[in-house]
């Protein structure tokens, strides 16, 4: 249900296949509940409200009508991590990571983590801010601690794209994009984990620069 | 804390002798979490990514991307834009798939934090970015943004509900 692989999918088809055809698009397919958990649809780094702050987002889930909202759960075996490089080698010197425990989503770091790469572990004393997870249809629930706030939930998704157009296009059925378009991702909701952090936190060099990632682990033992 | 800690290690060791038929004689150890997916930029890094290598993407870490996947995102590029010469930033096709074949978002603590903002280039991610617009433009807009007009905008330049100001940013649900 990724829209990223829903793209992918068809991007696929159309470099595979040189005539129009219509191709079966996965994001017909509904994965797997355990595995919704897995999916990140969207990236986001910006300034928060206080621009000493940096704002992290990850969604997850993505596509979700407000019918399946209420159901959509985190998933606890599922750990969400962003990955900081502050030295521009693109391997991570720094992660955040965030996992959902008995109802809260508990936040560790930023801080060094004991290994890079695909497998991760959760140091217990890098713990630094947790909140309930936020039920469908009520106010936003933050945790805040150590200068580090959280949110967790259902949120609107703000990605926007006619992606639809954009199908029929490398589908071969469109030529050009229409005006207006239309939003697919118009009335949907994703699963959102939002991290605000002090940027004195992420060591960055004197030019300011980090590169950012997100992950997503399955617990594997 | 430390009860909290023990508590842990015991349910990570349970489930560990779950999960292994053969682990009877092997130590409890610290939950492990192996990598399921990854994501930097907004779709354009995915969208040159075969289907049969999806998981190998998701899987490789950022610093080993460009050489595993430098020169294949190059052949999707010049599927998608038989006639890409360069775009509106200056780059070839070696040197546009060679920044896009390693999947990070670049970021920065000093600029705003921008996808991209008539000034501002790659210095973030902002909820209100028009990234989709971005990417067709760097994709197909040749190197002044003018090639193929129907390609370089969806025309959907905004999402359908209004950011907040403050934390936590995103709208609410529908």
């Amino acid at each position: 249900m990724k829209k990223r692989k829903v793209l992918l999918t068809v991007l696929a088809a159309a470099v595979a296949v040189t005539g129009g055809i219509i191709y079966a698009a996965d994001h017909l397919d509904a994965p797997a509940v355990s595995n919704q958990a897995t999916d990140i649809t969207d990236v986001y780094v910006f300034r928060g409200e206080n621009t000493n702050n940096l704002v992290f987002v990850a969604n997850t889930q993505g596509l979700l009508s407000p019918s399946a909202t209420g159901a959509a759960k985190f998933d606890e075996k599922t750990l969400i991590e962003f990955n900081i490089d502050n030295t521009g080698d693109n391997v991570e010197d720094l992660v955040i990571q965030a996992i959902v425990m008995n109802g809260n989503m508990r936040v560790y770091g930023p801080y060094k983590p004991t290994a890079t790469g695909t497998r991760s572990t959760i140091s217990a004393n890098a713990f630094s801010v947790q909140a309930k997870v936020t039920p469908y249809g009520q106010a936003a629930i933050i945790g805040e601690e150590n200068g580090i706030k959280v949110f967790a939930g259902p949120r609107d998704d703000p990605f926007f794209f006619d992606l639809g157009q954009y199908q029929k296009i490398i589908g071969g059925t469109a030529t050009s994009f229409n005006n207006p378009g239309t939003d697919t991702f118009k009335g949907t909701n994703v699963m959102s984990i939002v991290i605000e952090v002090p940027k004195s936190k992420l060591g960055a060099g004197s030019s300011g620069a980090l590169n950012v990632w997100a992950e997503s682990k399955k617990a594997i033992n | 804390m430390k009860l909290k800690i023990g508590l842990y290690s015991m349910l990570a060791g349970t489930m560990f002798f779950m999960a292994c038929k053969k682990g009877e004689n092997t130590p409890a150890t610290q939950q492990v979490y192996e990598q399921q997916d990854q994501m930097g930029r907004p779709a354009i890094n995915t969208v040159f990514v075969s289907t049969g290598e999806k998981d190998m993407f998701n899987t490789t870490t950022p610093s080993a991307m460009g050489a595993a996947f430098g020169a294949k995102f190059k052949s999707k590029l010049l599927a998608l834009n038989a006639g890409y010469t360069t775009n509106l930033l200056g780059l070839n096709a070696d040197q546009f798939t060679g920044v896009l074949a390693t999947d990070v978002l670049n970021a920065s603590t000093i600029a705003p934090t921008t996808f991209y903002d008539g000034t501002n280039l790659l210095t973030g991610r902002a909820l209100a970015d028009d990234v989709i617009d971005v990417e067709l433009i760097l994709i197909f807009g040749g190197p002044d943004a003018s090639a193929n007009p129907g390609l370089t905008s969806d025309n959907v330049s905004a999402n359908d509900k209004a950011f907040l100001t403050s934390f936590p940013y995103l709208a609410t649900p529908h």
